[in-house]
Formats: structure tokens, C-alpha cells, sequence
């Protein structure tokens, strides 16, 4: 079996649930709900066992589809992440429903998969067209996701601004793509890979297509300067779908980003200089831009969202770092690595966070005071999850960020590097400010918090992915290794 | 697997199994026992070998390129450091406190991050370690400190922003040195690799000068070293008896055993390239001299021992910045030494702070008429921490100042030379506060009518084990200097 017919699959089941939902009105969301995570983990599962390589595609599928090791691992990504969401949903789902119409939630489980196959698409892009079509499929559904809470002002606000906001950016990434078909005459990665090495190829015109393409991205995955939609999305979406975003949206963003540089940025490019420094110039300022404003938040979400940002910014240092010998990683694998790592922590972080909103309690650091008395378990989880996203040594989150650093001061980036490292610092002082609030006494006569065992199996599970890959990280190393060598031998 | 991964592994297991529910005074002392043994029996069979470099080693490979792995291994220094630590350790949980669980496990994660950073080899596990001991430092701090809410948050913030951001820079200190001393293709944290790497191909002076430069900075703010000091005496004096115990005692400790453990070696001639060692002399005759005269103004006991703890770390600095074997050896022995006494003083300050409510030497007086055994005890921490001869702290500071006048030429003298005549009048101030502290406290007339009792005997025990050690070391000191055969 090939892997397209996975996403085919998924694709037809979410249109599938979406019909049911509209002709039997009375069926419940646990139905719906669990169907869609079943179906999510008989893909992920079958995802493992069908064909891994380009050949075992139809000939006709080649030229714009390929099944390299990171496009497996994406695609892995897109389900994991998809399949938490999901769960995620029907946790929250007694809150969730207050907000919309007639208390249902039914496009909530339908939509994740359509996103889920557009990620997965996106992960196999071997030009610009597969890319814009899988990107708008994506973005169009987190367009309905984000407003979902139809009876909350602060979804319909955030559903707003993202739409205008994502059309917008989908014009200046139409208008990149159209420059670069136009200095390269082609519109697949490798053309225009061959394209830039050549010195005939007009350099204003590509370096202009470029740019325009990155700033399109750029709205996607959040980086400065176009990072302002993000807090007050973030902070209006429902929860699950927040996490939605802050992961999978910037996932498929970054796989995009590592597609397109390794084009742009191809041995004897002609626009290699240009875009490097842009690179390094905004991955410094996003990552400073996300990491400083968090200090003076006051609401956890809005802070997770602010440190989405800053999280965005290392990753696109960590592209700006070509390859260098002394890793075993490239820097597209090490972007994986770090979307690996960073997927249990931030998805963690919001359970935590819908948690506390399905029993009552609000999302800003001082509802958080006494946590640790109502509930010792998730207090410890959520801190787990928190000293992680601050780059903890022994956690997940450390090693991401080593390998970030360690590749800018290899590469002598030593600009970068400090903006980095202040970038990270303030970032302890945010999490950890939230952390002290947990395990203070005040708020200590409010009632104790009760977990399901489902939702503590699910916390437990990615707690102590964090921890293991914090100790071990060697076998996702592994897995990613053969990525980067496909990556370079392009 | 090695004995030291168990050494490790156990306060971190036994903390899990309180959390877990196992009775907490038990699983405390029954762990940080079991630990002080195993660490006797290592360090008694270490001190047995005729050449010591690195023993019980250990290594599991947790990442390929750049190279990382989870590799144990102790010389001299470490096994000194992690006898300091168990036994602080053992003292500290010893200590009643009134929310037994929370204290217990905090205790065992800071010793047991202590003990991960002295016995791991690799240097990201050092440095991992490192931090995962100053977290629960800092939430004690903040959350069970000994003021009103606000102040104590003021205080622990303040320490964690100096030592975090000590940490950033002592982060970028040691990436800069891995990515220099490397070599070849590959990225590698292992210390015995880099270190031999140092030694095939030395960097140029001046180079070796601007890293160990910023090592230092972030080592030395860890330290307390002046003018980056001022978190230490107020978090000590803020912080609960047994993390106090444990940071001044033993965590402080960790940045200059990275000093000696790590810059040095890799770097052995910067400490003698004339601008750093001026620098470090300047910042260490800060701590020796500005801080004797702030201890000498104290007026509680809690604040003489923050103080005082501060200015000692000056002494250790000297011996490293004249960097001679001697006065390297003495400094280690220093550290052992300042830390048994400090944990003691620390201890039996906070059962004072117990038993009176005050601290305050103008209200004490007199305590020697009820309390003997406890005046014995307080007489120890203070006369070693005057530096006694008979006690350790003696032996540790003669090394040092002797050390320091090896490379003595007649009629000519150096920098090095002169901050030694200063430095010895720090001597005479520690004397000036620690009789000031003692007799204010245990002699002439209770004046205000507080008087205390001497603890069970139970009790008794940590503090005698602690004074015991001191008096031990102190008359026989080659017993830790059997163990530095050649480990410098």
C-alpha cells in the first residue's frame, strides 16, 4: 500500500463524519469524536507498514511527490499531532460546547483530519503548486477551527483576524511564488535548485520571489515582524485548537521553510548571501520579539503564545545554520528534532491548560496559585511541561535548543547566538514565574481538581516522552539521520 | 554500571518515593546513610590506588554527533566533593522541619543534583546537573523562606537572576571551549576528551585568557564572587535551614570545582596571563576584604554566616589564581572544609532561630549556662571557620597562602605576593566576628531572659558527625590529600 492512499483515506473519512454529523443530528460527540481518533491511529499505524520510498509511487505523482525520510517523519508528526487534538477536543469538550451553536462540535473532529491530510501532503511537496494547494487547505479549515466558539467575542475576534491576515499572507505568497516562476521558469524545488546555481539567472528577480515567498511563510509560522495576529488567536481560539496551531500549523509551516532553503540556499546559489542574513536577522528578532513581550503577560495562554513566537525564532536560526559537519544532523533535521521535542511539551502545556478551564478555573498565572495543592499530579505535569518549553537541562527542551546554539556558534554566529541566549533567559524567568505561582499557599481553600484515568495516562505518556527524550534523545536522532542525508544529496 | 550512577541515582529515587507516598524521615535518611557509605568505601578504595586519574568510570552514549553521553567517573576532587556532599546531605535531612515531605525531597534533588554534577564526566551532564539542583534551591527559597511573602520572592528572585544568568554565561563559556577543543569532525562534551585535546594542541595564552575569562565570570557568580555576590548573603540568611546547609555547603562549591575541574585544565595558562590574574586578584580581595568588614558589621547571627560565607570563597579564588599544585590542593581542601563548617553553623543557627525567635546579638547572651553541648558544637563550626589550627579550614588555608609564595624570588614582588599580605588580614576580621558572634551569644548575661536548651541526643548527631569531621581532617588532612595524588 502506498502512503497517498493513507491520506486519501483520511481525507474521505473526514468528509465521511462531516455528512453523518449534518443527516443524523442525534448522534453523540463521543461517537464522532472517537471514530475520528481511530481513525487517526489506524493511519498512523498503517503509515508504518506502507512503502517509504518515491518509487513505489505512480509515475505520474513523481515529479511533484516524494516519500523521503522527512516527509515520513512530518507525515508521523501530522498524526501524532492530530491524534492529540482530537482527544484534546473531547476532553475539553464540556467547556467547548457552551460556545457554540446548539452545544455541538461536529465539524471540531472532522476539520483536524482535513488538516491532518493537508499537512501530510505538504510534507511530500516537490513544488510550489503542491505546496500552495496543500498550505490553503490547511489554512482554509483553521480559518472555521479558530471561530469555532461562534458565542465567544474573543473566537469570533480571533477568527477574524486570522482570516484577513491569512488571506493576506496567501497573497504575498502567490505573488513570491509568481516572481520565482518567473526568474527560474519553474515551479518544482529541484528546477529551481539548478535554476539559482546558474549565474545567468536574474538575481533581483529570484532574491524578490524569494523574500516574498519567505514573508508569506513568515505569517504562517509566526516570525517577526509578522508575529502580531499571533497572541490574540491564540488567546481567542478554543484550547485544542490553539495547540493545533502553535504545533501542526507551524509544523507544516517549517517543512515548507526547509523545502524552499534547501532550494534557495543550494551549493553556488546566487541569492545564498541575501537570504542567509535575512534569515539570521529575523530568526534573532523573532526570538527576541517573542521571548521579551511574554514577560509582562499576565494569561498563561497569551504567554504560551508569545513563547510560541520565540520558539518559531530559534527554529529559523536553526535553518539559517546550513549543514555543518561536525552534526550528524542537517539543519532541516535538526528543525524536526526540535518540532519533535517541542510537540509533547507545548501540547502538555495546554492540556494543562484546557484542563483547568473544563474545571472552572481561568487561564491567567494567578488562577494557577495553589495548583499544586488542588492537584498535585497536574501541577507536577505542568511543570514538567513548562521547565521543558524554557529549555530545562535533562528535558526534551534543553536538547532542541543545544543544538540551535551549538550550530550558531559553530558557524561563528555569534550575533544570533546572544539574541538566542537572552531570548532563552527570559524565558526562564516567564515559565518559571508561572511555575512558583502553582505551588504557592494562596488559593489553597479552592476545590480539589479531579483527572480521568484516560487523561492521566495521556499526561503521564507525554511527561515522560519529555523526560526521556531529555536523557535520551539518540533514537530520534537516529530516526532523522537518514533525512538529512536525503536532504543533502539533492 | 557504575557505582557512582547508584550514588546519584539513589536521593533522586528516594525523593520519587516520597512523592510517591514512602514515609519521607525514613526514606531520607535511610537513602542519604546508604549514600555516605558507598561513597566512604569508593573513596577509601580510591585513596588505596598508587596513581589515581579517573576511576569507576562508566559512559552510555545518548546522542552520536555532536558526541554526548551519560558518563560517570570520579578523581580526587570529586570523590572529596561528594563525601562533602553526602555528608551535608545526611545532616540537612536530619533537620526537623515543619512540612516534612517538601523539605525532605527538595533536600535529596539539590543533593542529588550536586552529586550528578560532581561525579558525571561529561560536560553537559555536569552542567545539567548543576541546574537541576538550583530549582528546588530557588522554589524553597521563595515558597518556605523565613520572611514575608513578598520579601522572600524579592530575595530568591534576586539569586535566581544572578545565577541564571551566571548560568547563560557560563554556557557560553563552555560551548566556546567544547567547540574549540573538540578537534576534528566531531562535537564532544566528554571532559577526558577535550582535556586531552588541550594538552595535544594547547590554544595561544591570549586565547586561553579571553575563555577562561568568561568561564570564570560565570563560574565566579555561582561562587559569590565579588562584585557579583550580593544574592548569596540574603538568600542564605532567607533561606530554610537545610537548603541553606546545602547551597552554602555544597552547591556553591560546584563553581569551583569547575574551575579546577574543567577551566584549568583545559586552559592552564590563562590563570597566569597578567590581566586575568590581576582581575581575579582584585574581585577576590573584594570578597576577602570588603566582605570581612560588612560581616564584621552584622548584628544577627544569620546575616554573620551569609556574610562570612561569602568573604571565605575569597581565600579559595587565591589559591586558584596563583594556580601552583599546593595552593590548587589547599583550595579543594578549603572547599571540603568551608563546607562541613558552614553546613554546621547553618544548622545550628536554624535550631537557634527555632528554640528563640531571634537572632539578634543584642538580645542574646548567656546560652552557654544551658545549652553546653551546644556551645561545644557552635565552638567547632566557629573556631575552623577562624581557621584553628587542629581543624580543617587551618590546613586548607596555609596550603593556599603557602602555595601562593612558591614562585617567590627575593626582593621581588608580584601582585600575587602583595594580595597575599592583604588577604591575611582577613584572617584577623574572621577572628574579629566569629568571638564577637560567640561571645555575645553564649557568654555574659542573658539580658533579655531567652534562654535554650541543649537537643536530644538524637539530634545531636548530625552536628557531631559534622564537627567530627572537621577535627579528623583537620589533624590528619594527607587522609584528602592522598587522594589528590595526581589528580591536579
Amino acid at each position: 500500500m502506498s502512503v497517498f492512499t493513507i491520506e486519501a483515506g483520511l481525507a474521505l473519512l473526514g468528509l465521511v463524519l462531516l455528512l453523518v454529523e449534518a443527516f443524523k443530528p442525534d448522534i453523540s460527540r463521543r461517537t464522532l469524536g472517537l471514530t475520528a481518533i481511530a481513525g487517526t491511529a489506524l493511519a498512523l499505524v498503517l503509515l508504518v507498514f506502507a512503502k517509504h520510498d518515491t518509487a513505489s509511487l505512480p509515475s505520474f505523482m513523481q515529479p511533484w511527490h516524494q516519500l523521503d525520510t522527512l516527509a515520513l517523519f512530518y507525515k508521523g508528526f501530522a498524526l501524532v499531532i492530530t491524534l492529540l487534538v482530537l482527544w484534546l477536543t473531547l476532553e475539553c469538550a464540556p467547556y467547548l460546547t457552551r460556545f457554540t451553536v446548539d452545544g455541538k462540535l461536529a465539524e471540531m473532529f472532522s476539520l483536524p483530519l482535513i488538516v491532518c491530510v493537508g499537512m501530510m501532503w505538504m510534507a511530500s511537496a516537490r513544488d510550489l503548486v503542491t505546496v500552495f494547494v496543500a498550505l490553503e487547505l490547511v489554512t482554509v479549515s483553521f480559518y472555521v477551527l479558530v471561530a469555532f466558539a461562534r458565542k465567544s467575542a474573543f473566537s469570533l475576534e480571533a477568527g477574524v483576524k486570522y482570516l484577513i491576515l491569512g488571506a493576506l499572507s496567501t497573497g504575498i505568497l502567490v505573488y513570491g511564488i509568481a516572481w520565482i516562476y518567473g526568474a527560474t521558469g519553474t515551479m518544482s524545488f529541484d528546477g529551481i535548485a539548478k535554476a539559482l546555481a546558474n549565474p545567468a539567472t536574474s538575481k533581483t528577480a529570484a532574491l524578490f520571489g524569494a523574500a516574498m515567498l519567505l514573508c508569506g511563510l513568515g505569517f504562517k509560522v509566526a516570525a517577526a515582524p509578522f508575529h502580531m495576529w499571533v497572541p490574540d488567536v491564540y488567546q481567542g481560539a478554543p484550547t485544542p485548537v490553539t495547540a493545533f496551531l502553535s504545533v501542526g500549523s507551524k509544523a507544516a509551516g517549517f517543512v515548507v521553510l526547509t523545502r524552499a532553503l534547501d532550494a534557495f540556499l543550494v551549493e553556488g546559489s546566487i541569492i545564498a548571501t541575501e537570504i542567509q542574513a535575512l534569515l539570521l536577522v529575523v530568526g534573532s528578532l523573532t526570538a527576541l520579539l517573542g521571548s521579551l513581550p511574554a514577560i509582562f503577560q499576565t494569561s498563561v495562554k497569551r504567554l504560551l503564545a508569545y513563547s510560541s513566537i520565540s520558539h518559531a525564532g530559534y527554529l529559523l536560526l536553526a535553518l539559517a545554520c546550513r549543514d555543518s559537519a561536525r552534526f550528524d544532523l542537517s539543519s532541516g533535521g535538526i528543525v524536526a528534532f526540535y518540532l519533535a521535542t517541542y510537540l509533547p511539551l507545548t501540547v502538555l502545556g495546554f492540556l494543562g491548560l484546557g484542563l483547568m478551564r473544563a474545571n472552572g478555573l481561568g487561564e491567567d498565572i494567578k488562577d494557577f496559585a495553589g495548583l499544586a495543592k488542588r492537584n498535585p499530579l497536574l501541577a507536577l505535569l505542568m511543570t514538567i511541561s513548562f521547565a521543558s518549553l524554557a529549555g530545562l537541562p535533562l528535558t526534551a527542551g534543553f536538547i532542541g535548543k543545544l543544538f540551535v546554539f551549538l550550530g550558531l556558534a559553530d558557524h561563528g554566529y555569534w550575533g544570533a547566538l546572544s539574541c538566542a541566549v537572552i531570548a532563552a533567559a527570559a524565558g526562564f524567568y516567564y515559565y518559571f514565574k508561572t511555575i512558583l505561582a502553582m505551588y504557592t499557599s494562596e488559593g489553597t481553600d479552592s476545590p480539589a481538581l479531579t483527572l480521568s484515568t484516560a487523561t492521566k495516562s495521556v499526561a503521564g505518556v507525554l511527561a515522560l516522552t519529555i523526560l526521556i527524550l531529555g536523557v535520551y534523545p539518540k533514537p530520534l536522532q537516529k530516526v532523522l539521520t537518514p533525512a538529512s542525508e536525503a536532504v543533502a544529496v539533492k | 554500571m557504575s557505582v557512582l550512577e547508584i550514588i546519584i541515582a539513589l536521593p533522586l529515587l528516594a525523593a520519587l518515593a516520597i512523592w510517591l507516598g514512602a514515609p519521607a524521615r525514613a526514606a531520607s535518611l535511610g537513602a542519604t546513610f546508604l549514600n555516605l557509605i558507598l561513597v566512604l568505601v569508593a573513596t577509601v578504595q580510591y585513596s588505596g590506588k598508587a596513581a589515581n586519574g579517573l576511576a569507576f568510570t562508566y559512559s552510555r552514549p545518548i546522542l552520536d554527533n555532536p558526541s554526548l553521553s551519560f558518563a560517570v567517573g570520579a578523581d580526587g576532587i570529586s570523590l572529596i566533593l561528594a563525601l562533602l556532599t553526602t555528608l551535608v546531605m545526611l545532616s540537612a535531612v536530619w533537620q526537623i522541619e515543619d512540612r516534612p515531605n517538601i523539605f525532605y525531597i527538595s533536600s535529596l534533588l539539590i543533593g542529588g543534583g550536586a552529586l550528578g554534577a560532581f561525579l558525571t564526566t561529561d560536560v553537559f551532564f555536569i552542567y545539567a546537573f548543576h541546574e537541576l539542583a538550583l530549582i528546588p534551591t530557588f522554589l524553597m527559597i521563595a515558597l518556605h523562606g523565613r520572611a514575608d511573602a513578598a520579601q522572600r520572592k524579592a530575595v530568591a528572585w534576586k539569586a535566581t537572576i544572578y545565577l541564571g544568568a551566571g548560568s547563560l554565561v557560563l554556557l557560553v563559556g563552555l560551548v566556546w571551549a567544547v567547540l574549540e577543543f573538540s578537534g576534528g569532525s566531531k562535537l564532544t562534551f566528554d571532559l577526558e576528551a577535550l582535556r586531552n585535546q588541550a594538552t595535544l594542541t594547547p590554544l595561544p595564552a591570549a586565547k586561553q585568557a579571553q575563555i577562561f575569562f568568561v568561564l570564570l565570570l560565570g563560574f565566579g557568580s555561582l561562587v559569590s564572587l565579588f562584585p557579583f555576590h550580593s544574592w548569596a548573603a540574603p538568600a542564605y540568611a532567607t533561606a530554610p535551614t537545610p537548603v541553606a546547609m546545602l547551597h552554602s555547603g555544597v552547591l556553591k562549591k560546584f563553581g569551583l570545582y569547575g574551575l579546577i575541574r574543567i577551566a584549568m585544565p583545559l586552559l592552564p595558562q590563562a590563570v597566569h596571563v597578567e590581566w586575568v590574574q590581576n582581575a581575579l586578584l582584585l574581585m577576590l580581595l573584594g570578597n576577602i576584604l570588603v566582605m570581612g568588614l560588612v560581616t564584621i558589621h552584622a548584628n544577627r547571627l544569620d546575616d554573620t554566616l551569609a556574610n562570612s560565607s561569602v568573604m571565605h570563597m575569597g581565600y579559595i579564588f587565591l589559591g586558584i589564581a596563583a594556580g601552583t599544585e599546593i595552593a590548587l590542593k589547599g583550595a579543594v581542601i578549603l572547599m571540603f572544609a568551608h563546607g562541613v563548617s558552614i553546613a554546621l553553623l547553618f544548622g545550628l543557627c536554624g535550631r537557634m532561630r527555632n528554640q528563640l525567635g531571634t537572632l539578634e546579638y543584642n538580645k542574646l547572651g548567656g546560652l552557654a549556662a544551658h545549652a553546653p553541648a551546644f556551645t561545644v558544637l557552635f565552638a567547632f563550626g566557629a573556631f575552623a571557620s577562624i581557621g584553628l589550627p587542629g581543624l580543617t579550614n587551618f590546613a586548607g588555608e596555609v596550603m593556599i597562602f603557602a602555595g601562593s609564595f612558591t614562585s617567590f624570588k627575593a626582593g621581588v614582588l608580584s601582585n600575587l605576593h602583595w594580595t597575599v599580605f592583604l588577604a591575611l588580614w582577613g584572617v584577623v576580621m574572621s577572628a574579629v566576628y566569629m568571638l564577637r558572634a560567640y561571645r555575645s551569644i553564649f557568654h555574659g548575661s542573658a539580658t533579655t531572659g531567652l534562654f535554650m536548651i541543649d537537643p536530644a541526643v538524637s539530634q545531636r548527631v548530625p552536628f557531631i558527625l559534622l564537627a567530627a569531621t572537621l577535627l579528623v581532617t583537620g589533624c590528619c588532612p594527607w587522609l584528602l590529600l592522598n587522594l589528590m595524588k595526581s589528580a591536579l
